[in-house]
């Protein structure tokens, strides 16, 4: 589904600040995988996403999604295949206008965008029961502005908004950083049903090794922008975070730099 | 009086067609557009030119009104492929339509009092079917004909216009593809995760708005009954008074609503327009700084008003639950 190829990527080549971001990333997925990715800060996992998702263009090495070379896509053409949320709540969805108005947005993902009223009874049933599997009331609410929801409404409109036209790949990026625990819990809830309902093959970035643990088939842990660990199936199952540190450390041989991805 | 309130209500309607389009750049698309200034002339420019060389007047302004259009779309060409900062995309387009505008009237001013223009057209068709008296019968009948305005033909004509934008307008902004070029202005980085083109909703949005401002231009020389090539100074603050006004004193949330506001508040700004220029002291050269006056307060005085209203809203509430607590504590005392 997804194939990476003998991915570059350095940022200010040739300067002081020359950072190589990626170094040879080879990696693919099948339909229905779903890797998290663990890293300290600077590790090159946001790098990652973002050459997936289109908005860096890698100096060196091809992105394949769903048998296309997708490369040389902008970020928007792309995007007819890539389902994204962010990890700002503010950053998924127009605050300006309704919920309604938010997924009739989203539902132009996969067909052109056409001069008649797209949102009709049918439309609307078809948002409310979509909206009504995040059990969060906002099913009643279909003309509310959005900018009125809390970071956890947004946040989970998000989650659906990006899912339910089940795009080829899903890219969190760390989506629940921003959130408080219990806000936290729900989008994480939401996620494995949604994945789970929608089959989609998916790529998440988190900076909680717990979560990287227990979420998804496979787990990739990165570090000055290469993958320096992999797992997968059973392998990965049966991991722990003193684990993954203990690996971090013999592969490295220096503890995991940043304060955050201790935070388990 | 009398006939200046009704030629108030009437530039107001021109206007007004101009403040939609403003309203679409500067609030939908969060783009605070300058090209208006030109633009609005080269409406202007293009009917009156081609009414000159005998073109029928529907047609002039059609093609006024597409002129507007491509002014629109090579300011958000600049600005979106070209990476140039909005204001200075619309200030570029602003200066070098100035130099356009000269080329296509080819003199700094064309006189259009004897041509066919749209509203003289109108004015044969109305007097052919004695529309005026029907007009006026209302106004005789009550005895305050001296009320009347000298025909009613243009305000008719303008209302029927202006209607029809308007709903042409809502009805775009509604589809799906005016719903995606709303979300532009609102969150770019959203739009584009949903494979939306944000540079092409750009470039069309800012040509439809420089359209109707084009297409005002186009009316306001046949309704004054000349082009002038200074006709577009200071334009961009009147659409944008129009818009604050009509928003502060109209506005709601939904689109249809907030269109509505801002024709409305383009009559008022015109009415307001009216009314300094009856004060003794005031010149027809100070409306410029009036202009800016009134939206500099319209854009003040809306944030002092939540601020204190907001104050206002706390301490209500806080009343209301300290009232609901002692009704608490007076029900708990009656269950004992």
């Amino acid at each position: 589904m997804l194939q990476l190829s003998n991915i570059h990527k350095t940022f200010y080549p040739n300067t002081p600040d020359e950072r190589e971001a990626l170094v040879d990333i080879n990696q693919s997925l099948k339909p229905g995988d779903f890797v998290s990715i663990i890293g300290s800060n600077g590790a090159g996992k946001s790098t990652l996403l973002n050459t997936l998702a289109g908005t860096i263009i890698p100096d060196e090495g091809d992105v394949w999604v769903d048998g296309k070379n997708v490369t040389t896509f902008p970020e928007q053409k792309r995007a007819s295949m890539i389902g994204r949320v962010f990890q700002d709540p503010m950053s998924g969805t127009a605050p300006r206008m309704t919920i309604e108005e938010n997924m009739m947005i989203s539902l132009g993902r996969t067909k052109k965008r056409s001069l008649f009223k797209g949102i009709n009874k049918q439309v609307k049933q078809d948002f409310q029961s979509h909206l009504a599997r995040l059990e969060i009331g906002l099913e009643n609410r279909l003309n509310t502005k959005v900018g009125l929801l809390s970071g956890g409404e947004r946040q989970a409109l998000s989650l659906l908004m990006a899912t339910f036209t089940e795009p080829k790949i899903l890219l969190l990026d760390e989506h629940t950083a921003a959130l408080d625990p219990s806000k936290e819990e729900l989008i994480l809830k939401l996620t494995r049903d949604l994945v789970e309902q929608h089959q989609l093959t998916t790529v998440m970035v988190t900076h909680q090794m717990e979560q990287a643990i227990d979420f998804g088939n496979k787990l990739w842990m990165m570090d000055e922008g290469k993958i320096i660990f992999e797992a997968e199936g059973e392998g990965k199952s049966e991991l722990t975070v003193a684990d993954l540190l203990q690996n971090f450390q013999n592969l490295r041989g220096k503890n995991m730099a940043s304060d955050k991805a201790l935070l388990v | 009086m009398i006939s200046s309130l009704y030629g108030a209500m009437e530039s107001g309607l021109i206007y007004a067609i101009m403040a939609l389009g403003v309203y679409i750049s500067f609030r939908l698309l969060d783009f605070p557009d300058l090209t208006v200034d030109g633009s609005f002339v080269t409406g202007g420019a293009v009917t009156s030119i081609m009414i000159l060389n005998g073109t029928d007047p529907f047609i002039a302004t059609l093609a006024g009104a597409i002129a507007g259009f491509f002014a629109g779309c090579i300011t958000g060409l600049l600005h979106t492929k070209g990476k140039i900062n909005p204001l200075l995309a619309g200030i570029l387009m602003m200066i070098a339509l100035y130099s356009v505008n000269l080329r296509i009237m080819g003199q700094p001013n064309i006189p259009l009092l004897n041509e066919t223009t749209i509203f003289s057209t109108i004015l044969g068709w109305w007097n052919a079917w004695n529309l005026e008296s029907i007009f006026m019968a209302p106004f005789q009948w009550l005895g305050i004909a001296t009320f009347a305005p000298r025909s009613f033909y243009a305000l008719m004509t303008l209302l029927i216009v202006i209607i029809i934008v308007k709903k042409l307008l809502d009805f775009f902004l509604r589809t799906e593809a005016g719903i995606t070029l709303r979300a532009t202005g609102d969150n770019q980085k959203m739009v584009r995760s949903f494979s939306a083109n944000t540079s092409l909703y750009i470039i069309i949005g800012m040509g439809v708005s420089n359209m109707l401002v084009a297409f005002s231009g186009a009316m306001l020389v046949q309704h004054n009954g000349f082009a002038d090539i200074n006709l577009g100074v200071g334009m961009i603050i009147i659409g944008l008074a129009s818009v604050i006004i009509g928003e502060v004193l109209f506005g709601k949330d939904k689109i249809v609503r907030m269109t509505l506001a801002i024709v409305l508040g383009a009559i008022v700004y015109r009415l307001i327009y009216l009314l300094a220029l009856r004060v003794d002291f005031l010149e027809a050269s100070d409306m410029k700084l009036i202009t800016a006056l009134i939206v500099v307060v319209a854009l003040v005085f809306p944030n002092w008003l939540n601020q204190s209203n907001g104050k206002k809203q706390f301490k209500k509430s806080k009343a209301r639950r300290k009232a609901n607590e002692q009704k608490g504590e007076v029900d708990l005392a009656s269950t004992k």
